[in-house]
């Protein structure tokens, strides 16, 4: 009963079509794919410039509008981080910026650089671009809905950044936001500051869920005809279990702020202890501080891997167009990814060795980290097995794409260091964790995202960007960044600690100065690197090079639009229909060395193609 | 869901039959709107959330050093001069789970085409979601009254009335969120909007009766959300 609603008209229609409509020399037996199970998506096209760019439901669009928000809040967190190493390196001219300056800065860059800019960058930006485009949709299951996501993001940015312009300025409690401290007088905007942060956070939840509504639906329930999920392009598995994470972690991070916004304004005792300030006893009591950790990490473990699985998804497809090779191990990638994702909900107390846990507790999440590698490391195995003999094109994507495997082993090799309590609990809070989870979740995704760039900027944009400037800005941001990242890892063994604003009378204060000097320098270097991307972008978009259709031969549904760029509807009259996956590069004896997705098998019968 | 076929899509038996139905192009939930789809895996998350409270609050009563009220007083009505444990929550409980009952009945309703009694059925539920908000209105109130803040109450640990009021004043968000929802159904349904194809004022969208099961998906999962509320503070 319930599965009947009254839309088998538009069915039939679409399957009569199949048989007979494409072209010529068909082969209904061996071209078979089963008639349409979904009618035609109803959509809405814009009748005003307003709902066509501004309040547009158009995933493309919104895909943009997620994209560019997301890049302001992350030249914003840039910025930040400029000043810190400024500070760091060069106190003598940092004589503005007093200690709680400093405090703030760091906890806008970790909170903006991880929650407003790379979750929202590869979700909202890449996710709604790329999944109805790959998967063979016409839109988002709910573009209303969709619509609404991105426009709560907006607001969630909004008032993050109005912090910045409250009294008392931004939080400074670290992004960590650990009770007690976050909430007290002393920290810096524990008024005002941070209870716009948590009001962000929350805003930043709920227009996440509606956007991972659709992601999930539209993956699940809105493929084209022949599009099974072991035929879906790796961006798309990727972006899917992450979304799945963020659907299942965002919640810990909701009901912890709800929480601590109580703490604050209500004076409720959640997270608060008993304490004593200046011998006075505060109205607060009987709280639980680690009651927080455990929330925010549940929340915060998956979460690196919310930004980490996008990026080996969209790797993998970059890494295998341009190799000319088939990804090595498709189904152990997809298991892999899976497993990740599933794995990394059992992890998340091993950001806590250090709050004074049972050892026993920390015996088990050292394990299940540990066990995270396994898969993780299958995938780097499959990306360099697919390099392997391949026909590789060192242009910018795929420069990108070795920057980021590299990078990312060495992220994932420290990774391992502090897996393990013994090791961490000395490494615990400094520099060398720094340049740790940099390397992993900062630097290694955000290669890939420049990798995407320029590799689906033809498609968005129609034109190809110059790949000079890509060249350039790969290698400052490349060299750059080791340079920034590998002497933390020394600074961290010799024990210098994070988050603090000067090393006082420290021995750090001489023995570290050339070093901090040298990073400083690496970091203004590699910041101002990422302007020739800008500067590349709006150069193209005036002069560039107009780029025809499919300009890297690749085989997923995205570069078969009826026009680039893809207008609303994406397909023009009738969709695509999938006969394999995306990966079949240099088949033996195909005239071509790719074969699209929507090739049907008769046209390819005298090849070594693989059935998928 | 017996025997289903779905256009063309004969589901195959066994292990392997499902992994490859699973797998299968197009749809994953075969013939399973997407509306539909969407609402289980928003309860699916808002589970977690409800879960986080739930486990946030087992750890705060569990850690407290102040003895935690006694729930059978606290909660006790005076009926005559005599203290009447759970007896509003009981009432409330009641009628929170038969409006369920109508929701459901709501559902069969407009599969069947009955507008009327679809309507009818669903402004009985919206009615009984009021009734149930009202009372909790009144439970709060009184719990003021005897002097319980979200700070601190005359009975024993200050986080009781902490998590008292943030999660039955949660789960009320969503009764009341519900409520609006049912009064904007009851007046899409008798208005005739599905049978007419109007398109929604929002969305633009066409609507139809699957979205009465959509939104008793809804108030289903806020009665069992409930339900563990109910087991959690007033039977521990």
């Amino acid at each position: 009963m319930s599965d009947e609603y009254d839309n088998n008209k538009s069915y039939q229609a679409q399957s009569s079509e199949v048989l007979d409509g494409s072209a010529g020399s068909i082969n209904p037996d061996m071209d078979y794919v089963r008639p349409a199970e979904i009618p035609e998506q109803d959509l809405y096209h814009a009748h005003s410039f307003i709902e066509k760019w501004i309040f547009c439901q158009d995933a493309k669009v919104i895909g943009v509008q997620y994209f560019l928000t997301a890049v302001f809040t992350g030249i914003v967190g840039l910025i930040l981080s400029w000043l810190m190493r400024l500070q760091l390196g060069f106190p003598e001219l940092a004589g503005f910026m007093t200690a709680e300056h400093y405090y703030q800065f760091v906890t806008m860059h970790g909170m903006i650089m991880v929650v407003y800019f790379l979750t929202a960058l590869f979700l909202g930006g890449f996710g709604n671009y790329l999944i109805p485009l790959m998967v063979g949709a016409r839109d988002m299951v709910f573009p209303y809905v969709n619509m609404l996501s991105f426009w709560m993001f907006f607001v969630a940015v909004a008032v993050l950044m109005a912090s910045f312009f409250v009294p008392g300025g931004p939080t400074g409690a670290g992004w960590t936001l650990y009770p007690p401290q976050t909430i007290l007088e002393g920290t810096p905007g524990s008024g005002t500051g941070i209870l716009l942060m948590l009001i962000s956070l929350s805003l930043f939840v709920i227009g996440f869920t509606m956007g991972g509504l659709n992601y999930m639906i539209t993956i699940l329930q809105a493929r084209t005809r022949g599009m099974t999920l072991m035929r879906m392009p790796l961006t798309v598995w990727g972006i899917f279990t992450a979304t799945v994470l963020a659907m299942l972690a965002f919640p810990a991070l909701l009901v912890s702020a709800i929480m601590m916004t109580l703490d604050k304004v209500l004076q409720t005792s959640f997270f608060m202890p008993t304490i004593l300030k200046a011998g006075e006893v505060l109205e607060y009591g009987g709280g639980s501080p680690i009651l927080f950790q455990h929330l925010f990490w549940f929340f915060g473990h998956p979460e690196v891997y919310i930004v980490a699985l996008p990026a080996f998804g969209i790797v993998s497809d970059l890494i295998s167009v341009h190799a000319r090779k088939n990804i090595f191990g498709y189904r152990m990638m997809v298991w892999a990814i899976v497993g990740i994702g599933g794995l990394s909900f059992f992890v998340w107390a091993h950001h806590m060795y250090v709050s004074g846990m049972n050892p026993w507790f920390g015996f088990f999440f050292a394990t299940t980290t540990l066990i995270i590698a396994v898969p993780t490391a299958m995938k780097v195995y499959n990306w360099i097995l697919t390099l392997w003999r391949g026909n590789i094109r060192i242009n910018t994507v795929m420069l990108w794409c070795l920057g980021f495997i590299v990078t990312f082993v060495n992220g994932g090799i420290t990774g391992i260091f502090l897996g393990n309590v013994s090791v961490d609990v000395p490494l615990s809070d400094t520099y060398f964790v720094v340049a740790h989870f940099h390397m992993v979740m900062g630097i290694a995704p955000l290669m890939v995202i420049m990798g995407a760039v320029y590799h689906w900027f033809p498609l968005v944009a129609g034109k190809m960007l110059s790949e000079t400037l890509g060249k350039w800005h790969f290698w400052i941001t490349f060299l750059g960044a080791y340079s920034i990242y590998f002497p933390m890892h020394y600074l961290g063994f010799i024990g210098v600690p994070r988050r603090y604003f000067e090393m006082y009378d420290s021995p750090y204060m001489t023995s570290t100065v050339g070093m901090n000097e040298f990073i400083s320098v690496a970091a203004f270097i590699v910041g101002a690197a990422q302007f020739i991307l800008v500067f590349n972008i709006i150069k193209t978009l005036k002069t560039g090079k107009k780029a025809e259709q499919n300009p890297w031969k690749a085989n997923s549904l995205e570069w078969y639009t009826s026009t680039v760029p893809p207008e609303h509807g994406n397909f023009g009259e009738r969709l695509p229909v999938v006969h394999r996956w995306p990966y079949d590069f240099s088949v033996p004896g195909a005239k071509d060395d790719f074969i699209p997705q929507t090739t049907a098998p008769s046209e390819v019968t005298n090849t070594e193609v693989e059935k998928t | 869901m017996s025997e289903q076929k779905i256009d063309g899509f004969e589901l195959k038996p066994g292990f392997k039959g499902m992994a490859s139905d699973t797998g299968s192009d197009q749809t994953m939930f075969k013939g399973v709107h997407w509306g539909k789809a969407m609402m289980w895996i928003f309860l699916l998350s808002d589970t977690f959330v409800f879960s986080c409270f739930l486990i946030s609050y087992m750890k705060g009563r569990g850690s407290t050093i102040v003895d935690w009220p006694n729930t059978s007083e606290v909660f006790s009505l005076h009926v005559g001069g005599v203290p009447v444990p759970l007896l509003l929550i009981a009432i409330m409980t009641f009628v929170l789970i038969t409006s369920s009952g109508t929701m459901a009945l709501a559902v069969k309703y407009g599969y069947e085409k009955n507008r009327k009694m679809c309507g009818w059925l669903i402004l009985a539920t919206a009615v009984g979601g009021l009734t149930f908000v009202g009372m909790q209105v009144f439970e709060w109130s009184k719990l003021i009254h005897e002097g319980v803040r979200p700070w601190g109450n005359p009975f024993g640990a200050a986080q009781f009335g902490s998590f008292f009021f943030m999660i039955t004043g949660f789960h009320g968000f969503h009764v009341s969120i519900g409520v609006i929802f049912l009064f904007i159904y009851t007046y899409k349904v008798f208005a005739g909007h599905y049978e007419s194809k109007k398109r929604g004022w929002f969305t633009k969208m066409k609507g139809d009766y699957v979205e009465i099961e959509i939104l008793g998906l809804y108030w289903h999962f806020v009665d069992l959300v409930w339900v563990f509320i109910f087991a959690f503070f007033y039977l521990w």
